[in-house]
């Protein structure tokens, strides 16, 4: 039992787990997501998951916009159109309100690493549009959801055991010991995990409901929404822990019509993804790439890793996520009484919490 | 809740004395974690259905617990779906038991400017009653030319593709007896 | 079909995986596009050219499957000599009638059958001069015989015996005719009048053909959008034709796939809550052509025509005998004369004009949203606002029940709450889960579902809301000697069980039966004996009883075969025993196309169905979908009528001659074969003949239904956008099971539109902002996307742009999520002649950006736009456009007017 904070590892059985199943996670494999969303609803529908805002963005198809307290998996929409089209179509000035989209700007650096992939792209493509009229315009889709470290920070600056590493390897918010410190909350370098604001202002008080950006009053319909549940409190993605431990698939997997959503056995996931990866490198979609395969990155690997046919950056994912505690047992060491007071702040907030 | 005994449980302690020295892990699952168990593992029975939304007919497994619904997710075991579910048909449990459902009948008088309560046998009773009278009303036994048309056009419906064969079989067979032939449905639109 | 099938899509994306090319064809790039190997972007509204365009490179460059064609389909049968094609007549075919802006088809039909078909005609014209008029009553004749049609085909005089050259050579033979009439359709004009390059359709066209043959298939799939123009039966034909040219029908892999979007739609059409069909798509008769039985059964099916629809007869009685059980002999010819008789077009948008009208005094609304999810939003709501009463049953409080109190009417001021006399019922609803019954899917499976709790509170099914009026009514009327009450008090009605609560429940399990069907025993038949097995079983004498011909055999043997449930990985791939799939459990149709004229398949990866010459039988994979015992070789004496006529290799065992029409002969009453023309509303002249739109589509010249001007009319250029209506993934129709939803509603939580950067460039839209549609009914406000999944056309040689509009939401509504203007309400009324729906696909509009004026303000606005492009009830409604004319529309014929 090392209780490492960095490098490659199994998590569950480094977190005290004897005899642990399989690591258990998700390969989202983006070449077959269709943008459906049903990985949001099922989510919602299985967790009791409160609606998290009625906004259009002006993001194309995305009106969630991201991860967060209230929205565990994400599907991100980004229309893409390929080199070919700027020849062809008149420069755009209106904004599109996208987040940032890969090629269009690309760095001309010719030397740069995404400039040539993306001069591969733009032949492949013109190759394919003298043949066969393949489109010159893309529309990636990208189910998001929390990764599931190998070193999570957010457990591991988790002052109270609220967050803990389970059996499965995963990583999950227990409900009734989380405090709302927020501690975890920044320490994510992917931004996933948040705490949930509290939802009462959005009745007013004769009961009716308001609708956010309409003020549309409605019929003498009883207001008879609950108030949402752990309001204040750290929330994420659980890789449905309930369901794992009856050893069901998770809601988000099962819905999932094209199977882009996969879920299994981690270590299985990593070769999958990595002959799916071969595969459309062969069919002459260079692009595609993985994220968070590898057991030596900056998180030791994630647990739910993902096939894109872009730079990460594109997706909304960092580059070259860090676990922000990588240097933390360093830091104890020279800081032993502080960490004692953060667990003397811990019971307190427990005594406080349960009273 | 007895603080002491409580303290003791603690993952802090559990930490202190078992495998997992920092706390992550099995050391930290609190109680209420360890009960956690699944709904459709708790539910009472699970009963095939069909998805209500478009026509491509995905299974459904629909969990009871108590009288309520409370999963529905697909079914596995369908040639058609495979397990799987888009967004309408996961959201299928909100359309069972969403809050905001409309379950109690209303009525709105002529020129009434809302909504009132009215009991169910009587809002039937009510319709009956003017089924037969707009039937009345609209009646045409023959066309100008004396030819048999035994018909009414007093009255019409829409709507029969979000409903199930035995109730369309239901309505066609009704109004057929009744003379009304205004009988429409998404079909032709 | 990923945008609004999702979980169907999945066998793509399988498919995909193992090979298969996936082309979109679509104006718009959608989620399906994003997955599709290639996405082809054309005009709404062109796609007969685009159609056309590949049955004439099929033909050009000899592509198609010779002996399938020559085997399978009409194209060796000879034409009547004097047929014309709408080239010779500019734009029109032969035996058009200006005055009524109608065809007699005299001249399509076979050769030899022509004189036979002229005298039935003649007979129905005859008929129609003796209408006097001068009395309220509808009357319609002449469109009165297409649009019973329904699934059925037509009956054909003669078609048993037709004049054939399997050459192919003869210039009277289907296959000469099509290839004349699709001489025009050059990659040239596809790409003039679709927009498309001629590289990306003969990539198409490549793919398609070279896909298809002894041992591949292409399969067309179509989502009802397809339905919804004044062309829209030709523009399925349009892809059957191209079907059975490259031998794609009855085959794996191959068909012509419509995805249909309510969960029972196709239960609903099969048994129908629709005007013109009786179960079974058994045609509802109409006065004075069916005043008997004889009569009726006549127009279902010639005496001299191949093919099952010759059982008509066992398929009505049967059906009258489940409905009026002992009441129904062969004396009073088992009650027919109890079924009301048509005079017309009876279809939902000539109701809503009768309630308009004031000449409707109830209407039922079951899951249904017409104010916000029918067309022509403004005058479903006015047309309620006349009504004394309306029902409404559904789960939530849908704009259609509120229309009273916040519509958008109210809203203008053209409505008052307190001076609308409506009353109002709002029955809750009970969900799929809270009821017993069968679903229909897309592909004519039934799927029951069981119930698993008591609806909530009021909620109750649409079963026992009938059942119970149907009670309430029948004791109301139960001592009345008027005879035109005998029918509802003759009815079989008796469908209850016990209830949980101990009070009387109706059992779907019980109506399932009844539309299956028994075997009546006893001397007087009054007997209940065993349950059909199949409809081949049914009597023409009075001696079975059942609800529904083509159901029969759902419940064989007593074993409800809708509740079949073998889990799929334990069963062969076409997984015969989950669910049941009319008919007869057969889940691909005409699939004795799929074996070759001597029943041997033709390649060994594309077996489904074959002759087993040691056995005598057809077998294989699926229920073959043809006598059993009919050998390949059998060849019925000539002119041997009814299934009899059937030959050895007639695999279209439910058409007139047993082939596959690549020429409808009959039953479609707007031409033989798809020909193009313009939407009503179109900013582009067509090019093929002076004819702008289709010569008999249904226009309703009314002053509440103004067109917006078309072609190089003056006033077109006011509405120089085409706009074109859709679903959302996250949204179901009119929003009445999605906007109520949370989960649902925050995906898509407000209406918007889509447009091109260019368009927004042109007319200074900012994404995200707000935009204002108009159109001669009304304009709208929507929330903008600026995207380059919108991209602009080049159409003959100027740029046209296209608008996207989902059409999910709605003004008022009590307690929905979210809300917004309805994109239906754009639309004006033109309906396809066949079928009578309406054309809301391809339609045009202007757009301006910010938001609407709201109140009074608004009418004004609409009302000036109107006046500046010089819109009045003549506009665009001229059926006949004649040759080298001017452009007053007082010089045209007026067609059919629906005032």
């Amino acid at each position: 039992m090392s209780n490492r904070l960095f490098g490659p590892l199994d998590p569950a059985p480094d977190a005290g787990w004897q005899d642990a199943p399989a690591r258990k996670g998700f390969l989202t494999d983006t070449s077959i997501c269709i943008g459906c969303k049903a990985c949001e609803v099922a989510c919602k529908e299985w967790n009791a998951i409160p609606e998290d805002g009625l906004s259009l963005l002006g993001s194309s198809y995305d009106n969630t916009g991201s991860l967060g307290a209230s929205t565990w998996r994400h599907v991100a929409f980004i229309e893409q159109p390929m080199a070919s089209t700027r020849a062809t179509r008149p420069s755009v000035p209106v904004d599109l309100g996208m987040p940032s989209v890969g090629l269009r700007d690309a760095p001309q650096d010719p030397t740069s690493e995404q400039a040539t992939s993306a001069q591969a792209t733009d032949a492949q493509a013109t190759d394919a549009q003298a043949t066969t009229g393949k489109a010159d315009f893309r529309w990636l889709m990208s189910s998001d959801v929390c990764k599931h470290c190998t070193h999570a920070a957010c457990l591991d600056v988790c002052p109270t055991g609220s967050l803990f590493r389970t059996e499965f390897g995963t990583v999950v918010v227990q409900d009734d010991i989380c405090n709302g410190c927020g501690y975890c909350v920044p320490a994510c370098p992917f931004g996933v995990i948040e705490r949930r604001t509290d939802d009462a202002a959005r009745v007013d008080g004769s009961g009716l409901r308001t609708i956010v950006n309409k003020v549309k009053r409605v019929d003498k319909v009883p207001e008879k929404r609950v108030r949402d549940k752990n309001v204040g409190i750290a929330q994420k993605c659980t890789l449905c822990y309930d369901r794992l431990s009856a050893g069901n698939t998770p809601a988000c997997a099962q819905a999932c019509p094209t199977q882009s959503i996969q879920f299994g056995d981690v270590d299985e996931l990593r070769e999958r993804a990595q002959v799916r990866m071969e595969q459309l490198h062969a069919q002459g979609v260079p692009e595609a790439r993985l994220y968070g395969a590898d057991p030596g990155d900056g998180i030791g690997g994630a647990g739910a890793m993902f096939l894109l046919l872009d730079e990460p950056e594109v997706y909304g994912l960092p580059p070259d996520p860090v676990v922000t505690t990588k240097d933390l047992a360093a830091m104890w060491r020279k800081a032993g009484l502080a960490a004692l007071a953060m667990l003397g702040g811990a019971a307190v907030s427990f005594l406080g919490g349960r009273s | 809740m007895d603080a002491r005994k409580s303290f003791l449980s603690w993952p802090v302690m559990r930490q202190l004395t078992g495998t997992d020295r920092l706390g992550r892990g099995a050391a930290a699952k609190s109680a209420h974690t360890s009960a956690l168990t699944a709904r459709t593992e708790t539910a009472d029975r699970v009963v095939q259905s069909v998805c209500p939304y478009c026509a491509v007919g995905c299974g459904q497994r629909v969990f009871v617990k108590d009288g309520k619904v409370v999963q529905i997710e697909g079914d596995p075991d369908s040639p058609i779906s495979r397990g799987r579910l888009c967004p309408k048909g996961s959201a299928s449990e909100q359309l069972v038991n969403s809050p905001g459902r409309q379950t109690a009948m209303l009525y709105r008088r002529p020129f009434g400017t809302d909504w009132e309560p009215l009991d169910l046998e009587t809002a039937t009773d009510m319709v009956a009653d003017r089924i037969i009278a707009s039937r009345t009303a609209g009646w045409q036994d023959v066309d100008q030319n004396g030819r048999a048309l035994r018909r009414t056009m007093g009255f019409a419906a829409l709507g029969g593709a979000t409903l199930d064969n035995e109730e369309n079989y239901l309505i066609k067979k009704l109004f057929t007896a009744l003379g009304a032939i205004q009988i429409e449905n998404q079909a032709r639109i | 079909m990923a945008e609004c099938h999702p979980v169907g899509f999945q066998w793509v994306m399988e498919a995909k995986a193992r090979g298969a090319r996936i082309i979109h064809i679509d104006p718009r790039f959608t989620r399906t596009s994003a997955l599709a190997d290639q996405h082809v972007p054309l005009r709404a509204g062109s796609d007969i050219v685009f159609l056309g365009g590949i049955v004439n490179y099929i033909l050009t460059n000899e592509s198609y499957f010779r002996d399938y064609v020559v085997a399978y389909t009409n194209a060796a049968t000879l034409v009547s000599d004097d047929f014309q094609d709408v080239d010779d007549l500019d734009g029109v075919f032969s035996g058009y009638d200006p005055e009524t802006g109608t065809y007699d088809s005299t001249s399509w039909a076979y050769k030899g059958a022509a004189e036979q078909a002229a005298a039935a005609n003649g007979e129905a014209a005859a008929s129609d001069s003796d209408d006097g008029g001068g009395d309220d009553i509808e009357s319609d004749e002449s469109q009165a015989s297409g649009h019973e049609l329904g699934g059925r085909g037509a009956s054909h005089e003669g078609a048993a015996q037709v004049h054939r050259d399997e050459t192919l050579e003869n210039p009277h033979c289907v296959f000469q005719v099509l290839k004349r009439h699709y001489t025009r359709y050059t990659p040239e004009m596809v790409e003039r009048m679709c927009g498309v390059s001629q590289d990306d359709f003969l990539a198409v066209c490549e793919a398609v053909t070279v896909n298809s043959g002894r041992e591949r298939t292409t399969a067309w799939v179509y989502s009802v959008g397809w339905t919804q123009h004044s062309v829209g039966v030709q523009y399925i034909r349009g892809a059957a034709i191209i079907q059975l040219l490259l031998g794609n029908m009855g085959r794996p892999g191959g068909g012509i796939l419509a995805l249909r979007g309510h969960a029972s739609i196709q239960g609903s059409t099969d048994i129908p809550t629709l005007f013109n069909i009786l179960p079974g798509y058994l045609p509802m008769p109409k006065a004075a052509e069916h005043d008997s039985l004889k009569e009726y059964l006549s127009t279902i099916s010639s005496d001299t025509q191949k093919g099952f629809w010759t059982e008509a007869r066992a398929y009505t009685v049967s059906l009258l005998k489940a409905w009026w059980g002992d009441a129904a002999t062969a004396d009073n010819e088992y009650c027919f004369d109890y079924l009301p008789r048509l005079s017309g077009d009876h279809g939902t948008y000539q109701t809503t004009m009768a309630m308009v009208d004031g000449l409707v005094e109830g209407y039922f609304l079951l899951g249904q949203n017409p104010a916000v999810g029918s067309a022509h939003g403004r005058m479903q709501r006015l047309g309620m606002s006349h009504l004394k009463w309306l029902v409404v049953r559904d789960f939530n409080l849908i704009e259609s029940a509120t229309f009273w109190k916040d519509g958008p009417e109210i809203a203008t001021g053209e409505l008052r709450t307190q001076d609308i006399g409506t009353e109002v019922f709002f029955f809750p609803a009970a969900s799929h889960v809270e009821k017993d019954g069968t679903f229909t899917q897309t592909q004519r499976m039934l799927q029951w579902h069981h119930q698993a709790v008591e609806p909530p509170g009021d909620a109750r099914s649409e079963l026992h809301f009938f059942y119970t009026l149907g009670k309430k009514i029948r004791q109301r009327l139960a001592a009345s000697a008027d005879e035109r009450d005998r029918p509802v008090l003759d009815l079989t009605w008796d469908y209850g069980v016990q209830g949980v609560d101990g009070g009387e429940e109706p059992s779907a399990d019980a109506v399932l039966r009844e539309i299956n069907g028994w075997h009546l025993t006893g001397e007087d038949h009054s007997g209940r004996g065993d349950l059909l097995s199949s409809f081949i079983e049914m009597k023409p004498d009075g001696s079975t009883a059942g609800g529904c011909w083509i159901y029969s055999g759902v419940y064989a043997g007593g074993v409800n075969h809708a509740a079949s449930r073998k889990p799929g990985q334990e069963q062969s791939w076409v997984a015969p025993e989950w669910g049941w799939a009319w008919p007869a459990n057969r889940r691909l149709l005409y699939n004795r196309a799929s074996a070759d004229p001597q029943g041997r398949p033709w390649s060994k990866r594309k077996a489904y169905v074959w002759w087993d010459e040691s056995s005598g039988k057809w077998t294989g994979h699926d229920v073959p979908d043809f006598p059993a015992t009919k050998d390949p070789a059998y060849r019925p004496e000539p002119g041997t009528a009814g299934p009899a006529g059937l030959a050895g290799d007639d695999p279209f065992i439910m058409q007139a001659d047993g082939k596959g029409w690549l020429f409808a002969p009959t039953g479609l009453l707007d031409g033989p074969m798809p020909a193009h023309y313009e939407p009503q509303e179109s900013p582009v002249r067509n090019p093929f003949y002076s004819q702008q739109a289709n010569p008999t589509r249904q226009v309703f010249k009314r002053k509440d239904n103004p067109s917006n001007p078309s072609g190089d009319r003056p006033g077109t250029d006011v509405f120089p956008f085409v706009f074109t209506t859709y679903r959302l993934t996250e949204h179901h129709t009119a929003g009445g099971m999605s906007r109520w939803s949370p989960y649902l509603a925050e995906l898509q939580p407000e209406f918007f539109c889509e447009v091109s950067p260019e368009l927004a460039r042109e007319r200074g839209l900012e994404n995200a902002g707000w935009a204002t549609i108009v159109t001669a009914r009304t304009a709208i406000e929507a929330r903008v996307l600026v995207t380059e999944r919108i991209r602009p056309l080049v159409i003959d040689g100027r740029q046209i742009h296209q608008i996207g509009l989902p059409y999910h939401w709605g003004v008022g509504g009590g307690g929905a999520i979210v809300s917004g203007d309805s994109a239906n309400d754009l639309l004006g009324l033109t309906l396809d002649p066949n079928v009578h729906i309406q054309e809301s696909k391809a339609s045009t509009c202007d757009i301006q950006p910010g938001r609407r004026p709201t109140g009074p303000a608004l009418l004004r606005f609409v009302e000036e736009y109107r006046s500046r492009a010089g819109i009045t009830v003549e506009t665009s409604n001229v059926l006949r456009n004649e040759p080298a004319s001017d452009n007053t529309p007082s010089s045209k014929p007026e067609g059919r007017a629906h005032e």
